[in-house]
């Protein structure tokens, strides 16, 4: 498959703004759009990145957006996956251009959250996982992040002080990142001191509810050098694959895994798989990335992905942290932007998000906090509900 | 007064002579176990028994510590906490052995992390989730095998 280029990304700043989600998507799409130089009325396809939180605006995202911006008789659509909601309306797009509809896409997505924890549909829904798993075991999302952390401090031997070593270099990185919403920089005692909220894990190792909105214009190459972008950041691999029979690793929503009983589980699992479709579209491989963004619900999960991603082997993801390789100036930085511990949630906009951050990084934008020479880049996204994305971005 | 005891949500478990089981679905003839029975969909997700007839079964009521945690702040509803006020609850996920899946579900309260180690002996127990002025209502939940008796 041919690359896809990037002519322009947007962010507007994460936070708790409490401000109608469209707003964010409007002013991310609107920085990328003047990036591009794209005449608004040339975009042929808006793919919109659905939430769930703010009513039927949001189930329909893709059109509030191109109202917001002002209709332009562009075909558009809302996808919703979850946290990779940003991935799948950023494959949308590229279909869409491959398939020649349209020349150039915009792609955006944006949240407000409420405070609190993620919570089901309201009402008696005992058919409902997502509602099963609150009413009767009571296991909200960081539940699930506990349960990993503790099966890697069993297995691998991991600390709480591993744990909270994540925190602390991603909120070095955040420093640097005018667009991420916590900029304070932590220590270790910072994090083992704050409140238990999934034992072992703390209020400073799981990751916050945010608003935000991120956008990206995709075109083909050819498109892109009419515009005059000779040398854009190209995407090289899309993966938003499901998971193979049986998934035996307890995620969300699910009260019980499958069962392993009558087939043997594969030898790759789901989030090891979600990498190594991108990287077998891109026909690059672990040892090529210079750096990665990934999904550091909490501080446990992002050592999972340096495995699961094969930036080590499995078990050594504590050592890498531990050498400094994941920090940038180390071999491999990891969450240049601060990831998800600085940013919060902001679902439907963060997959997108983390290729906004690759992109700066892989035209040297990216100020204090940039990746010397970075070429190759890789997102990760939790798969959750049996979804997941990852992106392989290159220059 | 005695209050009537009823499962918070109808069909999930039960049991048999005392011993208590979770309610799940398996394909006949063939080592695939699914929980919960009523939303494992068509052959219960498992795409090498396609178009089979889901049969009910009752799963082992043992296995072993796969990981814990706790919920330490009272989870959102449709939740509703049973103490007052909140206590962390500790859950435990537990591998069944001969379904070779791991189920989760609460601890009965008065379990910390502090009780429980991967690799332990886990059993199934009826316990309450919460009560009104009328009802306790009930769910699985797991114990350490030897545990007292929960109410």
């Amino acid at each position: 498959m041919d690359d896809l280029a990037i002519i322009g990304v947007g962010m507007h700043p994460w936070g708790k703004w409490g401000r109608n989600f469209a707003e964010y998507g409007t002013f991310a799409a609107r920085e990328a759009l003047a990036e591009a130089r794209v005449d608004w009325r040339d975009v042929g396809y808006i793919s919109g990145a659905i939430t769930v939180r703010n009513g039927y605006p949001g189930y329909v995202a893709g059109s509030t957006f191109a109202r917001a911006l002002g209709f332009n008789g562009a075909q558009v659509s809302s996808s919703y996956s979850a946290c990779a909601s940003g991935v799948t309306a950023l494959q949308v797009a590229r279909g869409q251009i491959f398939s020649g509809v349209t020349e150039v896409a915009l792609v955006v997505g944006a949240d407000t959250t409420p405070k609190g924890f993620l919570k089901p549909n309201e009402g008696d829904r005992p058919d409902d996982l997502d509602w099963l798993r609150f009413k009767l075991v009571g296991a909200t999302n960081p539940v699930y992040f506990g349960l990993n952390a503790r099966r890697r401090m069993d297995v691998f031997g991991a600390t709480s002080e591993d744990f909270a070593r994540v925190k602390v270099k991603n909120s070095r990185h955040a420093v640097h990142n005018e667009r991420a919403r916590f900029t304070k920089e932590y220590d270790v005692d910072d994090v083992l001191n704050s409140p238990v909220v999934s034992d072992p894990l703390r209020l400073l190792d799981i990751c916050a509810t945010s608003d935000g909105g991120a956008a990206l214009v995709v075109c083909s190459l050819d498109y892109a050098r009419s515009l005059g972008h000779d040398d854009p950041v190209r995407i090289g691999g899309l993966s938003t694959v499901t998971p193979t029979y049986p998934d035996t690793m307890i995620d969300l929503p699910y009260i019980a895994t499958d069962s392993a009983g009558a087939t043997a589980e594969p030898l790759r699992g789901f989030k090891e798989s979600i990498g190594d479709k991108v990287y077998e579209e891109a026909g690059l491989g672990p040892e090529d990335v210079d750096v990665a963004e990934v999904y550091d619900l909490s501080s446990s999960l992002e050592l999972d992905w340096y495995e699961q991603l094969g930036f080590c082997a499995e078990g050594e993801a504590e050592q890498m942290l531990r050498n400094g390789d994941t920090e940038i100036g180390g071999r491999l930085p990891v969450n240049p932007s601060g990831g998800l511990g600085a940013f919060g949630e902001a679902v439907p906009a963060q997959a997108i998000a983390q290729v906004c951050e690759l992109v700066w990084q892989l035209r040297g934008q990216a100020g204090r906090r940039q990746v010397e020479g970075a070429r190759v880049g890789i997102t990760a996204n939790q798969g959750l509900f049996g979804h997941g994305s990852s992106v392989l971005v290159r220059r | 007064m005695t209050k009537t005891r009823v499962p918070a949500v109808e069909g999930l478990f039960t049991e048999v002579d005392g011993v208590a089981h979770l309610i799940g679905a398996k394909v006949p003839d063939r080592e695939s176990y699914f929980f919960p029975a009523h939303l494992s969909g068509m052959a219960g997700g498992d795409p090498g028994a396609i178009g089979a007839e889901l049969e009910e079964c009752l799963l082992s009521n043992k296995g072993t510590v796969w990981s814990y945690t706790t919920s330490s702040y009272t989870p959102p509803p449709p939740f509703v906490a049973n103490t007052e006020p909140y206590e962390p609850i500790t859950i435990a996920a537990v591998k069944l052995e001969r379904e070779q899946m791991v189920v989760l579900g609460q601890c009965p309260q008065g379990i910390t992390p502090d009780d429980l180690e991967i690799g332990m002996e886990m059993e199934l127990t009826i316990d309450v989730l919460h009560e009104d002025d009328e009802h306790a209502y009930t769910v699985w939940k797991w114990r350490p095998v030897g545990a007292a008796e929960g109410n």
